[in-house]
Parts: structure tokens; sequence; C-alpha cells
């Protein structure tokens, strides 16, 4: 790869986040029309991608990338084999569509700019993530794409089921993605690879690894949130609340496509265990199954919708996990599938609403003289999710039949899962695609209209290629599908499948589906009474389980908050000083750090005691005082005792201004405390009067160890030395305490001049507010009045 | 000599937590200036004690003395004198001017910032 088409392919993947850049002004100027400006974005990029098809069809990759951080080993790179290169495709190419359809859904909505900057946003994303081959790109990639979905989920902010659902998707999405990266800081832990490509290569050093349940569990963590897995599904339905250009795009064709992407991805270093083919189909069948009974219950077009995409991607993960190579193929075309007729449902669904005036399917019928194209498409699209002839659906059922169906017990259990969940999708997407258009004329709009040609384009076209894709399959197998399914299993496959309809257990199972399905499409209206009526009975779901989980937590936090901020100033100083004497002496104790017994040496003078009791009888004094005075005149007596003692051990500087402080301070303190109308004494009740000389001795126990400890140690004289002989030689001056301040340290003592400055302006600044100013304000939030 | 001076300092630090932990400012404030000579004293014992020979070099006949005080913590309490007071005066106009507003000298009846009884935050989105 030459440095000039990698910067081609760096720009390429840039370029959404460029035309985000730009959109919110073009739509000023060209109101919707700039959809058709920005639709050429990713139309480009999915021209760039396509470009690399026939190379990567020969078994080949594309691979580029630049150092990022070299000394982490990181690195922005990309990688595009089979797999990465049909999401690139399906994501420009839908995404250019949608680029359409939302120029026409939104047409008078006064933030269109920046819906447009999102939606590009989301897919420049989406784009990175399934190119990334460093570990670093793809999770950072991950998380844009749940910051993207976040906004616009929550676009139509104003309502408040809006911002839940968004706040919803992004808890889920979002905790899932710690999972992730905690999965893959593990997998770079095991084997020292920050790269897709390498990985990929590693054999089975994955499998082999003590740690690969762990990473397997994280793994799936990430993708499971993403994909929409069962428990965890709730989040993609409400997805719903944001616009339709965004359901189809995000919620259905892409985004909720990455954890399934991942697991596609990793499975030829995680696959082929039996957590692997155990877990997966598992949870996908049980998706897929409760997916499909929830569509049932629903009247919104758009909500069927969702929860048969849930039911899909369940469907994704079983056949994912399934292992066998028709299997993995039979998920790479109805992953292909799936994004071209869910895409044209979605954009059905909405034209639907912006043509009738409601998606509730009740008050929906007769639509299809009005609006024909939109019909259309959507009958076309039913067919292929159907499973029917001649849609690429079709090819897809037939072979996932294929790969899953066998004798045994478990693969006999999930072809029958996969079967009733095709039965029940069958019929709620011809209810999708004919119940609003059948029958006698039902609209909630005065005027139904078919709707402008920005909106049927996108169904339109992708139901037509639902078509072509399914007529030309030797073509489509070619360049994509075989290099998916290839690049999935890890070793060359390739997919033959074509319309020609093979007489076998396959077209067999199709046809029992399809009587399946049009028995449940019958019923429909019965089916979904009783779905309603189970539903609830049941009541309790992890939707509602959710609101529990946010209102737990808000709850525990306030009261956490209300524990530890009791807005009581004791309470703060208790916490601080237990922690200043466990601080002191828990080293001390757990090292063994403890002093020795001290000597209580007779060296020491009489006066030198006098005065040290001095100090001690005006400390017990301060605490004792009845009155103002008595407090003020025992604090001058342990200030000018601990004057006296500076003057005896050798320090006259510190002694008189020790002296001039005190005097200054007792001063002060009898000027301001006798203008003040206090009570005398402090009482507290007894069992504080406990607890808090408790803490008081402590601390004093804590540094007296402290500080034997330290007398305890050999004295280090260096910088005293250091001091003493050069205070005069190169200071030029006898007292070497001065000549510390004013040279040695003479920019500490300039700090300390402006902290005295700063203090005299703020004391000065306090006494010149006049008080009184704000009074009244402040006496109408105190709580005690 | 030291052990004797140790035992004072912890009794400066004992008592000046004992009037940090009241609920009156006033007594706070009186613990913040023996906090202050608590912590002078800390500093200059763990210097280790010197009888009244000051840090002064002689530049007389009578030459420098053999041992004298340990010249380095008595620079670091100096400031720590200076700032401590002027930290203390700070203080107690704060609480002069604390007292005019708000009539009262009791942090537990100062409210202002954090009232009593505050309400949950809403539970919706």
């Amino acid at each position: 790869m030459n440095a000039d088409s990698s910067w081609v392919t760096f720009l390429v993947m840039l370029s959404p986040f460029i035309a985000a850049f730009f959109a919110p002004a073009l739509t000023r100027l060209l109101k919707h029309n700039a959809a058709w400006l920005l639709a050429l974005v990713p139309a480009l990029v999915f021209v760039h991608f396509a470009s690399f098809a026939p190379k990567i069809a020969d078994g080949g990759v594309v691979t580029g990338g630049f150092r990022w951080v070299p000394s982490f080993n990181v690195n922005f790179s990309w990688y595009v084999d089979g797999l990465s290169l049909t999401f690139a495709l399906l994501i420009s190419g839908i995404g250019a569509l949608i680029v359409l359809y939302s120029g026409g859904y939104l047409k008078n909505n006064a933030h269109l700019g920046r819906f447009f900057s999102f939606i590009l946003m989301f897919m420049g994303s989406m784009l990175g993530l399934v190119l990334s081959d460093s570990f670093l790109m793809f999770f950072v990639y991950w998380e844009l794409t749940s910051i993207t979905s976040f906004l616009l989920i929550g676009f139509d902010h104003t309502r408040a089921a809006s911002r839940r659902a968004a706040i919803q998707a992004l808890v889920v999405t979002g905790g899932g993605g710690l999972l992730l990266l905690a999965g893959l800081l593990l997998i770079w832990n095991v084997t020292g690879l920050t790269e897709m490509s390498l990985l990929l290569r590693s054999g089975d050093l994955l499998r082999e690894s003590p740690f690969y349940l762990a990473i397997f569990v994280l793994v799936l963590g990430g993708a499971f949130t993403k994909s929409a897995q069962f428990p965890l599904h709730f989040w993609l339905p409400n997805a719903m609340e944001a616009p339709t250009p965004v359901s189809a795009y995000l919620h259905s064709a892409t985004m909720v496509k990455a954890g399934v992407y991942l697991l596609m991805r990793l499975n030829p270093v995680l696959g082929d265990t039996v957590a692997w083919e155990t877990v997966l189909p598992i949870f996908g069948g049980a998706t897929l199954i409760v997916g499909t009974l929830l569509a049932i219950r629903q009247t919104d077009l758009k909500l069927m919708l969702a929860y048969t995409t849930v039911s899909s991607l369940g469907l994704l993960v079983l056949l994912t996990g399934f292992g066998t190579e028709m299997a993995i193929a039979g998920g790479v075309l109805y992953l292909i599938a799936h994004s071209m007729f869910k895409g044209a449902l979605f954009m059905v669904a909405g034209s639907v609403d912006h043509g009738a005036g409601t998606r509730d399917i009740t008050r929906l019928g007769g639509l299809m003289r009005i609006m024909p194209i939109t019909f259309g498409a959507a009958i076309v699209s039913a067919v292929s999710m159907a499973g029917i002839w001649p849609m690429f659906g079709f090819l897809a059922k037939e072979e996932l039949y294929l790969g899953l169906f066998a004798t045994q017990t478990w693969p006999l259990l999930m072809t029958f899962v996969a079967f009733v969940g095709n039965g029940l999708m069958f019929a709620i997407g011809f209810a999708v695609a004919l119940k609003p258009f059948l029958g006698d004329l039902k609209a909630d709009s005065d005027h139904p209209h078919e709707s402008h040609i920005l909106i049927w384009l996108g169904p339109a076209v992708l139901a037509g290629l639902s078509f072509l894709t399914a007529l030309f399959s030797p073509l489509t197998h070619h360049f994509l599908s075989s290099p998916m399914a290839s690049a999935v299993a890890g070793e060359t496959v390739s997919v033959y499948i074509s319309l020609m309809p093979h007489i076998g257990m396959p077209l067999l199972l199709s046809t029992v589906t399809i009587i399946f399905g049009v028995t449940v499409y019958l019923m429909l209206d019965r089916a979904r009474a009783l779905m309603a009526r189970i539903l609830d009975a049941i009541g309790w779901g992890p939707d509602r389980g959710f609101d529990q989980f946010v209102n737990g937590v808000v709850r525990l936090s306030f009261a956490v908050t209300g524990w530890h901020q009791s807005g009581r100033m004791e309470n703060y100083m208790k916490a601080t000083f237990i922690i200043v004497a466990a601080a002191i002496l828990l080293p001390m104790v757990l090292n063994g750090e403890l002093p020795a017994w001290p000597a209580f040496s007779d060296d020491i003078h009489f006066y030198e005691l006098a005065i040290m009791a001095i100090a001690a009888i005006g400390l017990i004094a301060v605490l004792q005082a009845k009155n103002r005075l008595t407090a003020i005149v025992s604090l001058g007596i342990q200030g000018f005792a601990v004057a006296l003692i500076f003057m005896l051990f050798g320090a006259p500087d510190l002694s008189f201004t020790q002296f001039m402080v005190e005097t200054l301070s007792v001063v002060i303190l009898a000027l301001a405390m006798t203008r003040l109308r206090l009570t005398p004494t402090d009482h507290r009740p007894t069992r504080e009067v406990i607890v808090d000389s408790t803490i008081a001795l402590l601390c004093g126990l804590a540094f007296v160890l402290m500080l034997l400890r330290v007398v305890q140690v050999p004295f280090d004289p260096t910088l005293s030395e250091f001091f003493k002989q050069y205070s005069l030689s190169i200071a030029h001056g006898a007292n070497i305490v001065n000549v510390i301040l004013v040279d040695f340290r003479g920019t500490d003592t300039w700090g300390e001049i402006a902290v005295v400055l700063i203090a005299g302006l703020a004391i000065h600044a306090l006494i010149r507010i006049r008080s009184g100013k704000r009074r009244g304000e402040m006496a109408a939030n105190e709580p005690s009045e | 000599m030291e052990t004797y001076m140790i035992l004072l300092v912890g009794v400066f630090f004992s008592v000046a937590v004992y009037l940090f932990l009241s609920r009156h400012i006033i007594r706070i404030l009186l613990g913040a200036a023996i906090l202050g000579n608590a912590v002078n004293l800390l500093i200059f014992t763990s210097g280790r004690l010197t009888r009244e020979v000051p840090p002064i070099i002689a530049t007389g006949p009578t030459g420098t003395p053999e041992t004298m005080a340990n010249p380095l913590p008595q620079a670091l309490i100096l400031t720590a004198i200076v700032i401590s007071f002027s930290f203390f005066a700070f203080l107690l106009v704060l609480t002069y001017r604390t007292y005019q507003e708000l009539d009262t000298d009791d942090t537990d009846e100062m409210r202002f910032a954090e009232p009593r009884g505050q309400q949950m935050p809403p539970l919706e989105y």
C-alpha cells in the first residue's frame, strides 16, 4: 500500500466528519435540498470502498495506517477484508439513501442541519468501527457510535420519552462498551497484540489462555448490549423515539449490527469452543423468540419493526455461534438481506406516517392507490423479509436452514427456534407491508398523499436491490458474501446458493415456515390480544427494571451524599482529624515503626519544666475558660510561654517575633470578641465531650509518637552545616537565621510578604463592605426562620 | 529533655483539635491559634534542642561556639509565625463579619450553602 492511497483512504474515513462540520451551514443555505449535496459524501465513500472489491474478492486485504502512539504500540490503522468491506458498503450505501430520506422526512424541521450533522458523524464513527485494525481505534469508534446514537435518539429533546430513551440507550451501550474495553485490554495482555489483523493470525492463543472465559464474557457484554440481545434488548424499541431515518439507519441497518460485527470479527479466534457454541445460540435463540412475540403485541409500525429487528439480531447471533460454515454463510446472507429489507421497511413506515398522519396499524388501510411507490417498496421488502422467492431474503433463509438443519438434538432445536422466529417475522413483515395498504381507506390525515421523492427514493432503491442482488447472486456472492463468510469463518468459504430452488430439506422448511406465517398473519389480531394479556399478567420487564435501577441509583446517591455531606461542620472536622490520626498512627503500627520507650533524662532544668508547665496550664485554661476574657488571657499565657521556650533553646529571633505576634493577637482578639454577644462557653453534651476528647487525644498521641520516633533516629545535620558554613563566607551575615530568610530563601520570604499583604487587603475589604446591604437577602434564606 | 518537650507538643495538638471540634467559630479560631504554635514547636523539636546558644557566627575574638542551635527550623518557624498570624487575623475578621451578617457563631446555624432537609433530585428524565 503506497502512501498516496493510504492518504485517500484516511481522508475518505474522515470525510463524513468533515461533511458533518459543514452540514448546518449548508442546510441554512439550501434548506432540505442540502440532502442532495450531502448524500454525495457517503456515495463517494461507497465508490471508494467498492473499488477495493475485486482485490478482496480474490482473497486480498487492504491495509494502511499511521503510527499514533509508538511508545504504546498504538497505531491508527485500518484493515479491510470481506467482513469490513461488506459493512463499509452497507454503511455508506444505505447512508447515502438515508441522508436523502432525512432531507424529505425532516423537511420542515428547524434543526435539520443539526440532524444532518449528527447522522454524518454517526456514519463516520460506524465506518471507522468496521475498518479499525487497532483495538484502541476500534473502541473509540465504538463509543462514538454510542454517543452519536444518544444524540440522535434524543434529537427531539423537548419530549421526556426521547430523553429517557436516549439516556437508556447510552447507559446500556456505554456500559457494554466498558466491558468491551476490559475485554480488549485483557486480549492485549494475553497476546501482546493491539491489532485485529495480527490477532486473527494468532491461532489458538486466546482459546488456550486461562483468561479465555473472562475475555469471552467481557466481549459478549459489549456485543450483547450493542446488538440488543435479550434481556438487554429493551433499549432498542425505546430508541424508536428517534426520527424514522435514525431508526432505519442506526437501529436496524447498521449500529445495532456492530455487536454482531464484533462477534463475527472475533469468531476465528474466540469461536469454535463449547462456551461459544452454547452461549451464543442460547441467547440468540431466546432473543429471536422473545423479539417476535413482543412484536406481535405492537400496533405501531415502527415498534413492530423494532422488535423484529431485535429478533433478527438474535438470529444473527445464533448463526454466528452455531459455527458451521453453512450457518456462517447463512448469517452473512441474512445480515445483508436484513439491512436492505429492514432499512426499506422502516423508511416505508416513516413514509406512511408522513403521508397518512399515523403509524398505528389499526387506524390505517387502503393506502395502496394513494401511495403506490411506497406500497411497492413495502411489498418487495416484506417478501424478502419473509424469505420468499425471488428476493435476497429467500437465499438467506435457504442457506440458514441448510446450515442449521441436522438430525441431532441441538441442531434440531436450533432449527425449530429459527423456524418459529422466521414464521412469526413473516407474519409481522406482511402485517407492516399489507395492512396499511389494503382494505378500506383509513388514515388520520385529511389528505393522505404519496411522499416526496426524497422519501420514496430510499425504500424504492433498497427494495430494487433486494431483487437485483438475488437475481445476480453469483456476482453478489463473488464480491460480498463469499469474502465476508471467509473472513468470519477464518478460512475460504464459497457461497453458491441461487434463485434456482433445490428440492430438499431447506425448501420443505421454507414452505412450512410460509404456511405457519400465513396462519399467524390471519390470526394476528387474536394473537396480539393474547400476547397483551400475557404481558399484562407478567407486568414487570427489563424496561421497568431500568427505571427502578436508575431511581435506585438516584436514591442511593442522595442517601450517601446526605450522609457524608451532612452540612454539619463538626462532622467534617471529626472526619478530618480521625483521618489525620489514622494517617499517622496506622503506618507506624502496621510497619512496626513505633518509637522505643523514651528516656526521661534528668538533664532538664527546673525553670524549663516550669515554663512548659505554664504553657500546659495556659492551654487547659483556654479549654476551661468560663468567659471570653479568661479565654483570651489564657491564650496569651500559652503564647508567651512558647516565646520563652524559644528563648531558652537558642532562638531569640523566634522569641521576639512570638512575643510581638502574641501581643497583637490578644489585643485584636479582645477588641473583636468584646463586640460580639457570644455564649461564653461551649456546652457540649457529655457524649460529644467523650467522642471529641478521644479524637483530640488520639491526634495528640499520634504527634507525640511521630515526634518521638523522629528524635530517635540519628540527626542528619547536612543542611544545617551548609548554612553554618556558608552564611558568613557567601552571604556575609553572622546571624544564620536571618541570612537564611533574606538570602538563601529570599524568594520564599518574598512570597511570605505577599501572603501577609493579601491577608491585609482581604481584612480591609471585609471591614469596608457595608454590613446590612445583603442582610435581607441572607435572612430570607436562613433556615431557622 | 526532648521527651518533655514532645509531651508538651502532644498537649498542644490535643487542645487545638478539641477546640477545632467545637461548634462555635470563636473556639475554632482559638484552636487555629494554638495549632500554629503546636506545629511550630513540632518543627522546633524535630530539629533537636540546644540550650541557649543562638545560631550566630562570632566575628569577634571569642570565636564561634562548638555547638549552636540548629538554624534551619528557626528560619522555617519564623516564616510560619508571621503567616499564621496574618491567617489568624483574617479568620478573626471573617468570624466577626459572619457574626454581623448571620447573628450567630454556631456553625450548625450557618445553613446558607447547605440548607436542612434538602429535596431529593427529580426522578423523571
